[in-house]
């Protein structure tokens, strides 16, 4: 007898709460089985919506998993109103994840935005291979400023900078990049579009980056996410979210 | 069917149906382009419980698709635009149907697009020679580049044209998947069927849209997309009951199906079997749910 993946769940609200203007946590409690790597994502039903919300689990563990979310339309503002004890049927384990295992000494994280989101669990998954990686998280400004603490709470210091100079240092991630004091061997980077292109054209060394999409399904059926790659056509939601530099096509 | 079948049906528990010959264990098929070539779904569940799968629409050529975003939200409903993303008829044959024989054993349903008659032609007299596949499903919603770009479905003439030209080729029963997207489908069905088609899908996508509040411009990157979803089941079960008792070929009913008393309306309607499409995106148990509540 085949054993068949179980991908929907219920996972339970345990908290909710704003951390900036307008980026939220939402803490959930429920069956994480399904999730073996960081950077796969869940795809949660809301009431009333009929296509589901794909969200980047930013960090789990046994029995709960914790989402950052940016309240951008009536989706996510329909996810901040959800009080402790909201039942939310979800889609769990989707997408490939990180390369937790890959060969390297001094990676970087690269976040831009919410997309800091995924690297959390990334980043305790390399520390507990004894690889200390450098994180960088980039924001618009100062406001927008979140995870500070979380990485903090792992014992990482995290970079930050702001496009307006307003915290931490002025410009792109990138920019930070080019002022260490050493050259990273790998980047793990997730963020908004120009930023990702940015990194994967501009570094000279090698790395992966995680997309984001509108989704139809979340699971590979609709191929309403797909992408060009230099191999084929890929789905953000199924081959990847996580694609190598190296796979991607910047038009 | 009649409600006397239908309580029968119920109470024996045989949800048995056949398509021009081709014989189904239940009337449940995961419409095209929400299911792929069935593998990828097979981790999900035991995919050998539907009655048989629609597979994605296939073109002669490999196609990339529409621009991003391909997909909007909408109430009770969403649009896509996914543009037929396919690997092209000589790899479908070549990998995708091999791996899909491998995990599904059941009739299959090939789903073919085209964008001049002789594409059809070409892609279904391949198609035709492949074991397993026992129907073959003609989209006809496609823009006709030798016609203006009017889309073949939308017109009774070029739906009998290409229906004549495919039939010469082929063996196996043929399907015409119907367009909703016109003023009279039982004008549309009955060309069809006069022109030898073996039974008709009804129907496709309601071509819809919508704007982005914030950038003022329209959400899918190619304007308008595909509606689909619960919001369109009473359109498509109002046009299968039309269709239906109009001519007398099997219909399968499709548009909006979600649950197993939806199933059971389609088959109200004159249906002989039915498609399930969205329902697929949003739950990836949804048929296997509809098939157990039968």
């Amino acid at each position: 007898m085949k054993n068949y993946r179980n991908i929907e769940t219920v996972y339970t609200v345990t908290a909710n709460e704003p951390l900036t203007h307008k980026t939220w946590r939402m803490r959930l409690s429920g069956d994480t089985s399904e999730l073996t790597r960081a950077g796969q994502f869940v795809n949660l039903m809301i009431d009333g919506k009929y296509l589901r919300r794909p969200i980047s689990v930013s960090d789990y563990n046994s029995g709960e998993l914790m989402l950052l979310y940016d309240v951008v339309g009536s989706g996510t503002k329909a996810m901040s109103e959800m009080k402790p004890g909201t039942e939310i049927n979800t889609l769990t384990g989707l997408g490939n994840g990180f390369t937790e295992d890959m060969d390297t000494e001094h990676p970087v994280l690269l976040g831009g935005g919410i997309g800091c989101a995924p690297l959390l669990n990334l980043a305790r998954k390399l520390l507990a291979r004894g690889i200390t990686p450098t994180v960088i998280l980039g924001f618009n400004t100062a406001k927008d400023v979140a995870m500070k603490e979380d990485f903090k709470e792992i014992g990482l210091d995290a970079i930050i900078c702001t496009v307006d100079g307003s915290d931490g240092v002025k410009g792109f991630v990138t920019d930070a990049i080019n002022a260490l004091p050493f050259r990273p061997d790998y980047f793990y980077a997730c963020g908004p579009m120009p930023m990702l292109r940015a990194v994967c054209t501009g570094l000279d060394f090698p790395g992966e980056v995680s997309l984001e999409s509108r989704m139809g399904c979340g699971f590979g059926a609709c191929m309403c996410c797909s992408i060009e790659t230099k191999d084929s056509a890929k789905r953000i939601c199924k081959d990847g979210p996580v694609f190598s530099k190296d796979e991607l096509i910047w038009k | 069917m009649e409600i006397k079948e239908l309580r029968e049906r119920e109470q024996s528990g045989d949800w048995s149906v056949s398509l021009s010959g081709v014989k189904l264990d239940n009337p449940v098929i995961p419409a095209s382009g929400c299911f792929g070539f069935g593998y990828g779904m097979a981790e999900y569940y035991d995919i050998n419980i539907l009655g048989s799968i629609s597979f994605k629409g296939t073109t002669l050529n490999p196609r990339f698709g529409n621009p991003l975003p391909r997909v909007a939200e909408c109430e009770a409903g969403m649009i896509n635009s996914v543009g037929l993303q396919n690997p092209g008829i000589e790899k479908v044959i070549s990998e995708e149907l091999p791996k899909m024989r491998a995990v599904f054993h059941k009739p299959i349903i090939a789903n073919i697009s085209g964008f001049a008659i002789d594409e059809y032609v070409e892609c279904c007299r391949l198609i035709d020679k492949e074991e397993q596949v026992e129907i073959i499903e003609l989209n006809v919603s496609c823009p006709n580049v030798h016609g203006g770009g009017m889309s073949f479905g939308t017109q009774p003439e070029s739906v009998a044209e290409v229906v004549r030209a495919v039939k010469k080729v082929i063996n196996k029963p043929l399907y015409v998947k119907l367009t909703p997207n016109v003023t009279d489908i039982v004008a549309i069905a009955k060309a069809a069927v006069d022109a030898g088609a073996d039974g008709l899908c009804l129907i496709n996508t309601m071509l819809g849209m919508r704007i982005d509040l914030k950038t003022g411009k329209p959400i899918i990157a190619n304007v308008m997309g595909g509606f689909s979803g619960p919001a369109i089941f009473p359109v498509a079960l109002r046009m299968v009951w039309q269709v239906s008792h109009a001519v007398d070929v099997p219909t399968i009913g499709c548009g909006g199906v979600s649950t197993a008393d939806d199933v059971k309306e389609m088959m109200l309607a004159g249906a002989t079997a039915v498609q399930v499409g969205a329902a697929n995106l949003r739950d990836p148990y949804a048929c296997k749910r509809i098939i157990e509540n039968l």
